[in-house]
């Protein structure tokens, strides 16, 4: 083509009507390809800027809430303070029931003692005038420490007596303050902490005795109202660990069987196409939906626990269903046929040939889609709120039936929370651990396909 | 002994009587397979298997489901007559007694015949599991037995092994079409209650939305002064205005993406922009939900402000760009598909008269392309309509009949969050409208779903 116009250039004179006119056209045809090919190129940037944005953002104000201001204290376990008796340990002939109830007992003791003096006191070896400001005082540990502390106790009376070099978090505020996370030219009036506060950790951060350190609270605690500092995604991770579980036992064995079903079995009449078109409606039917089948059917008439991970889990099995059939079939569908009849022509049954034969092939690219499914299911949180997930839980769940949250609800809970400015960097960090563990298992599925793929 | 131990021990004996069948039919076959068997040893194992288990576990569900009941009214009868409850007190006294039963607390000091009614329950109950645990074991033993003694040479084994398994599948692939109908029921069933307050005229052509709060008094009907307003119209404004801003950023951006990826791009690009742009559609909506409230709100509220605009943080606008970001992936890898599916015969053809590239795309390959970009584009509509975190988090929840995209509105999906999370009496209206309006959602993503479904499957017969 090139060629020819530039022959038309060469002889103007003997260009006709026509072809001026095509001369004509043609810069402009060729102006709106590259205008064409240029708005492709920017609608793909524009994606992948938008890609980077997220995660920049995300990730620019999660990270820094991975560390988190600790104060290093020197706690004298003062027996005047801790003044109990010795540990329960279970004698000859004493029932298990005795021991429990005795050991329960001593450790309610335990939790009656005033562990906040150990830390008041503790505060006073690093700040000179704190005598005069004891209110002030109460302030710089978060308030879940002294549990942390009884925790210790609990663990290993000896310690009483002896003088424990520890980190505590800092209040939420201070962290705050020090991460520089609130405007700190407010006047004292906006301000959260009281001026005596602001002037004593700063102080202390300069001399290193608060430092930024990294924060296992995060992931070691439960959810916290009372302490914000020490609130953790232990609960919330548990939780949706065993909905998983729930998903993975249940889903994925029936959406598999289901698939074998439809696609090697089943009679193609009338029922199957409507199935068929069933499942496929299904994995449109918006997530919500599932929650109001879920607080309807499962809590209302089966009678299940309100805010159960097992709940959880089974409305999530629902969702994820008809994920892990579509992935099997579409596997099922694209192994060859010369396969099963291959064993057919052996004299195998017709299960033979799917069992032995068929689904050994296939198992990589089921794995694969039931990854995806299990991701997907991971990250979904509005059904969870409708049968009662989204409720504060103060413990981690030791089992499927106990109330719990899960790690997108604890986002949406973490992100309503008042205390904006600390918990604005908390919810980023949860997200961040929740996109890490959604991720790491949408590469699983990625490497699964690679490594174990087979092309007919 | 309960349900788990009870099936965990089905499963030893499972295991055993597999074992069993499989010796029996290896000693029959003899050494050198003097007996023809007809099936594999593992077929007579599993048949075994299959008759020791499954009629004792189909007791222990028929058992599961009927004692309850039975026990619960054997409890009542016991109870003398001038405590004898009637109605729903019944109810109320029966969780007392079974509270009593298992060593919880309960309100109030326990009555000498509450005490005696729960040792009675609890005996019962002991009685019930020894029962059922001495049957199931009787006829597992039973089970076993008979079709030990069955296993010879010409029993078809496998055919009933694989008649069992058949059933096995079977049963899985119903569970699809059962959670669809329990969809349907549930919300059909409550949706009706739902119609006992509110004239179903007034829900669905109402302009106003303002439930009110649930009282003990609106709850048997016999006030319905109180009982507030419950129009649809402003709830589906706001669904159907924050999925066209969607639409708005989702469809140019995905289908030049598609176009692109498709046409132009050397399959070099191809390979690693696609699981990048891919990325946005794995991550979780309430991820996007936190991304609008704190970073885009915020950001569309000082670009108004410099425009002269007052654009609200949270408002239809915020809530339907960032969808539309969630939606550029969706849109743009169904599109993708659809357009390398167009044949090359086309594309060669146009090119061969001497059209451009783009003359190309934009005449003859969109479309021919048009009905699969079509329902692709109807199925993001649906997922739009039923998104839920983002607006709960972005949209502002203000349930007012407005077009201005400025605005905080609501939506049918952050209505039923609210309606269903607070603290209502589930039999209230106000829970129930949930129902309601997720039957409403159900109804319209499943049409759009199917006219989609539709307009693809008939695109595709085209070119085969």
């Amino acid at each position: 083509m090139t060629t020819e116009v530039k022959n038309l250039k060469g002889n103007a004179a003997t260009r006709s009507k026509v072809q001026q006119q095509v001369v004509n056209s043609l810069q402009k045809r060729h102006r709106q390809e590259k205008l064409f090919r240029g708005a492709g190129v920017a609608a793909v940037s524009i994606s992948i800027l938008l890609v980077v944005l997220l995660f920049v953002n995300i990730f620019s104000k999660g990270l820094p809430a991975f560390w988190q201001h600790a104060i290093k204290l020197d706690i004298y376990f003062d027996p005047a303070v801790v003044k109990i008796a010795e540990k329960p340990v279970q004698q000859a002939g004493e029932s298990d029931n005795e021991f429990r109830q005795r050991d329960l007992e001593w450790r309610s003791a335990v939790g009656m003692i005033n562990f906040n003096r150990l830390i008041v006191d503790g505060l006073q070896k690093v700040i000179p005038d704190a005598n005069e400001h004891r209110r002030d005082l109460q302030r710089i540990v978060t308030s879940g420490e002294r549990f942390a502390i009884r925790d210790l106790v609990i663990k290993d009376p000896s310690i009483i007596g002896s003088t424990q070099s520890l980190f505590l978090l800092t209040d939420a505020n201070i962290d705050v303050w020090l991460k520089g996370n609130i405007d700190r030219s407010l006047g004292d009036a906006q301000q959260q902490l009281s001026p005596k506060v602001r002037e004593w950790v700063e102080s202390l951060k300069a001399q290193g005795v608060i430092q930024n350190r990294f924060s296992f609270a995060l992931f070691m605690n439960p959810d916290s109202r009372s302490s914000l500092a020490s609130a953790g995604l232990a609960g919330a991770f548990m939780g949706s660990l065993y909905m998983m579980l729930v998903v993975i036992v249940l889903a994925i064995p029936m959406g598999v069987a289901a698939a074998i079903y439809l696609e090697e079995f089943a009679p193609k009449n009338k029922l199957t196409d409507l199935v068929e078109v069933n499942i496929n409606n299904l994995a449109a039917v918006p997530s919500i939906v599932f929650g109001l089948l879920g607080a309807s059917i499962f809590i209302g008439w089966f009678n299940l626990p309100m805010s159960a991970p097992v709940v959880g889990g089974l409305v999530l099995t629902l969702m994820t269903l008809p994920t892990v059939i579509i992935a099997t079939r579409s596997t099922l569908k694209a192994i060859p046929p010369s396969i099963r009849q291959a064993a057919l022509g052996l004299g195998a049954s017709k299960s033979q040939a799917v069992f032995h034969h068929v689904l050994p092939l296939a198992i990589p690219g089921i794995l694969t889609g039931s990854i995806i499914g299990v991701a997907q299911a991971l990250g979904e949180s509005a059904p969870l709120l409708l049968i009662g997930m989204k409720s504060f839980v103060a413990s981690i769940p030791s089992s499927a039936m106990e109330q719990s949250t899960a790690l997108p609800v604890q986002i949406y809970l973490w992100q309503g929370n008042e205390l904006r400015n600390f918990f604005e960097a908390r919810t980023s960090a949860a997200i961040i651990v929740l996109l890490a563990l959604m991720l790491s298992l949408n590469s699983l599925a990625i490497w699964l396909r690679k490594r174990y793929e087979v092309r007919w | 002994m309960n349900n788990f131990s009870l099936i965990l021990m089905l499963l030893v004996l499972m295991a055993v009587a597999y074992q069993f069948g499989m010796v029996r039919s290896r000693s029959l076959a003899g050494g050198n397979n003097s007996a023809i068997m007809h099936s594999r040893p593992h077929h007579y194992g599993m048949m075994v298997g299959l008759w020791a288990v499954l009629p004792p576990l189909f007791i222990m569900l028929l058992w599961n489901w009927f004692s309850p009941g039975v026990i619960q009214s054997m409890v009542l009868a016991s109870i003398p007559a001038e405590h004898l409850p009637d109605g729903e007190q019944a109810a109320i006294i029966m969780r007392r007694i079974s509270n009593l039963a298992a060593n919880f607390g309960i309100v109030a000091e326990a009555a000498e015949w509450e005490l005696n009614a729960a040792n009675y329950l609890q005996a019962l109950r002991q009685q019930s599991a020894l029962m059922l645990t001495a049957l199931m074991f009787i006829v597992a033993s039973v089970g076993l037995l008979l079709s030990f003694r069955k296993i010879q040479p010409s029993l078809r084994a496998r055919h009933q092994v694989e008649k069992v398994m058949m059933g096995l599948l079977l049963l899985c692939s119903t569970v699809a079409i059962l959670t669809t109908i329990g969809i349907v029921l549930s919300m059909v069933g409550e949706t009706l209650k739902f119609f006992t307050f509110i004239k179903p005229s007034d829900f669905f052509f109402g302009t106003t939305w303002n439930p009110r709060f649930s009282t003990a008094g609106v709850a048997d009907g016999s006030l319905t002064g109180s009982q507030g307003s419950f129009g649809l119209l402003p709830l589906l404004s706001g669904t159907m205005l924050v999925a066209f801003i969607a639409m708005l950023v989702a469809i140019p951006l995905g289908l030049m993406v598609a176009i692109y990826m498709a046409e132009y791009a050397p399959s070099k690009v191809r390979n690693t922009v696609k699981p990048v742009i891919e990325v946005l559609a794995g991550i979780p909506t309430i991820v996007y939900g936190f991304f609008a409230l704190v970073t885009v709100g915020p950001f569309l509220t000082d670009l108004g402000a410099m425009l002269g605009l007052t654009i609200r943080a949270t408002s239809a606008l915020t809530a339907g760009v960032v969808m539309g970001i969630m939606l550029i992936p969706f849109i743009s890898s169904l599109s993708d598909d659809i357009l390398t599916q167009v044949p090359k015969a086309l594309r060669d053809g146009s090119l061969g008269l001497g059209a451009t590239k783009s003359e190309t795309i934009r005449k003859v390959v969109l479309p021919a392309a048009l009905p699969g970009i079509v329902g692709a584009v109807l199925l993001a509509v649906s997922r739009a309509i039923g998104e839920t975190m983002i607006v709960v988090l972005a949209a502002g929840n203000s349930p007012s009949l407005t077009a201005n995209p400025f605005e905080a509105v609501s939506t049918v999906t952050v209505t039923i969050v609210n309606q269903l999370t607070g603290d209502n009496d589930f039999a209230s209206p106000q829970s129930l409208v949930a129902f309601a309006l997720g039957l409403t959602l159900f109804v319209i993503t499943l049409l759009l779903n199917v006219v989609a479904l539709v307009i693809v499957r008939k695109y595709r017969e085209q070119y085969e």
